[in-house]
């Protein structure tokens, strides 16, 4: 097995995903084939050759520190479940990150 | 048995550029939430970012300020992680290319020089806002989503709460210096996170480490790393073992309380950031970076004392800022004496700057409005007395002091032939101070002295009229 029920959970948890056991045995069975799939790859020797990030040869696309001004709120909240006094208003979870 | 403390910090600095780090949305303090944002930074589906160029070289300036090895070949990486701060549901930062790596900072503690290691440091971006109501709900500003940080990592080389502090000190006064942020703790714009471990002395490994996160003030660091420091001695020593969890430092108590227990690394799930290409650091580009630097405080400070003959303390005090530094420079330029502008800035300027609680460009203060002031005090055309009048213009109004001194009748008088008069006119008044000087009484002379600056509303050159006091007291 590439793959075990136990880390399908894992990662569905950070995805904030619940399957039912049925679901993560299915789950677990086909993400299983997928990674075994793309496993072939690793027999590839690959000695030598710089990690790729990105598949284009583009470089250095910067752009000028200017700015312009911010997109109207009211569009932008068009798309907000809830909003008050300018704010998105989102239900409370507490200290989950402020990760910066 | 005794302990060694182990302090890490991790240091998120705000640049100060016009726009965002990877959308053009204004990066501004103090305005309406929600205002300042586009569509990259709400992560509306197809939105592309592009990188700031700013941003690499602000970047650049913090490395190359800090010693660090400066990366030619940069990719930019994402961070996933799901809170409402992000609505993209994934910070963009750099975990495989940090633009800087292996610096140093050089801290003094108790007159004790030391080198602290910066392990690396990358350029990210910052999440929004969230405030959280009573009501159960939050109230997300993204206003700050996408500002560009700068997060200075040092390695685990600092040994007490003093030199954490000292450590901070330090580095903001050089990122001061590099022009690429305001460094202003209560606006946010510098924070830092705090490792602590304790081992027994001589100990080969590390510690267990707890962390505390988002610290915005000086202060806290040292206390709160301080208490986790005796803290995590105490569960030692009572046979206890250190648990890795993240802490909150109370302000009210000065302790440090448990938030939440870490289990295993924490999973982000890192991966390069598909949208953003690769930055290629040219040697051309590096260059012009490093000759835009400005000169850091260390060397303006060695200067100061080598060719002006300042004390190391007084050079110390003039390099806290780069406003006052390069104040003091433009003021000596116009001619003012170097020690006598020193004083000046670090008395009169700086009382006057605690008491209004503003900064240096605030006031109508210019350099060559000091040198100018300070000449006519050492060409006597003012007293020091008078020069306290003089000074409190220039600062409050910016008038020109020379033309001011001359406007308001303050030029000092040193002529004998005006002064004489007033003294013997002063002295035919008090015949008793006459006599108590004949008897040996010198206060007397202070007392007729206060009488002639009286009569001359204080412009009266007090040396001037010490000589002709004295030659006239003993004439009668």
């Amino acid at each position: 097995m590439a793959i075990n029920a136990e880390e399908v959970k894992h990662v569905a948890g950070l995805a904030k995903l619940a399957f039912s056991e049925t679901e993560l045995q299915k789950f677990t069975g086909q993400m299983d084939e997928i990674i075994k799939m793309v496993q072939q790859l690793s027999e590839v020797d690959t000695t030598d050759v710089p990690v790729t990030s990105h598949v284009t040869d583009a470089k250095n696309v910067l752009r000028p520190d200017t700015a312009q001004p911010g997109v109207d709120r009211d569009l932008l909240m068009k798309n907000v479940p809830d909003s008050q006094d300018g704010y998105i208003k989102v239900p409370a979870i507490i200290d989950e990150s402020g990760e910066a | 048995m005794n302990f060694e403390t182990t302090i890490g910090l991790e240091v998120h600095v705000e640049m100060k550029t016009n726009s965002k780090a990877f959308s053009p949305a204004p990066v501004k303090y103090g305005s309406a939430p929600n205002t300042n944002t586009n569509v990259v930074d709400w992560g509306y589906p197809g939105a592309l970012p592009t990188v700031n160029k700013r941003v690499i070289e602000f970047g650049m300036r913090a490395a190359l300020a800090l010693h660090c090895t400066v990366t030619r070949d940069m990719i930019f990486n994402r961070k996933n992680y799901f809170y409402p701060d992000n609505p993209k549901a994934y910070q963009i930062t750099q975990s495989d290319t940090p633009i800087g790596r292996h610096g140093w900072l050089e801290i003094e503690v108790d007159g004790k020089k030391k080198k602290v290691g910066i392990e690396e440091m990358h350029v990210e971006e910052d999440a929004g806002k969230n405030t959280h109501n009573p009501d159960g709900y939050s109230y997300v500003d993204l206003n700050r989503q996408g500002t560009p940080l700068i997060e200075i990592v040092s390695k685990p080389e600092i040994s007490s709460a003093e030199e954490a502090y000292a450590y901070l000190v330090k580095l903001r006064q050089v990122i001061q210096f590099t022009g690429i942020s305001d460094v202003k703790m209560e606006e946010g714009s510098m924070r830092a996170d705090v490792n602590v471990s304790v081992r027994p002395i001589g100990a080969d490994k590390l510690g267990i480490r707890t962390e505390m996160k988002n610290l915005n003030s000086f202060e806290h660091v040292r206390k709160g790393a301080h208490y986790e420091s005796k803290r995590q001695q105490r569960v030692l020593m009572a046979g206890g073992k250190v648990q890795q969890e993240t802490r909150r430092f109370d302000e009210a108590s000065g302790e440090t309380i448990l938030m939440r227990v870490k289990e295993g690394a924490s999973d982000y799930r890192y991966f390069p950031e598909p949208d953003l290409p690769p930055v290629h650091i040219s040697d051309e580009w590096l260059e012009e970076v490093r000759q835009s630097l400005p000169e850091m405080p260390e060397n303006r400070r060695a200067r100061y004392v080598n060719d002006w003959g300042l004390p190391e303390y007084d050079a110390g005090v003039l390099t806290q800022t780069k406003e006052m530094s390069d104040f003091f420079e433009a003021a000596v330029a116009q001619g003012a004496d170097p020690k006598l502008a020193a004083n000046w800035l670090m008395g009169e300027v700086n009382a006057y700057l605690n008491a209004k609680q503003i900064d240096l460009p605030e006031t109508a203060l210019t350099p060559v409005n000091l040198a100018t002031m300070i000449k006519l005090i050492e060409n006597e055309t003012i007293s020091s007395k008078i020069a306290k009048k003089v000074f409190k213009e220039i600062i409050t109004n910016g008038s020109e002091p020379k033309a001011w001194v001359e406007s308001k009748g303050l030029v000092q008088l040193s002529d004998p032939a005006v002064l004489q008069p007033i003294i013997d006119q002063v002295l035919d008044g008090n015949q008793k101070s006459i006599d108590d000087f004949k008897n040996g009484k010198d206060r007397a002379i202070g007392f007729l002295v206060g009488q002639i600056m009286k009569q001359t509303h204080g412009k009266a050159n007090p040396k001037v009229v010490n000589k002709l006091l004295i030659a006239s007291l003993k004439a009668r």
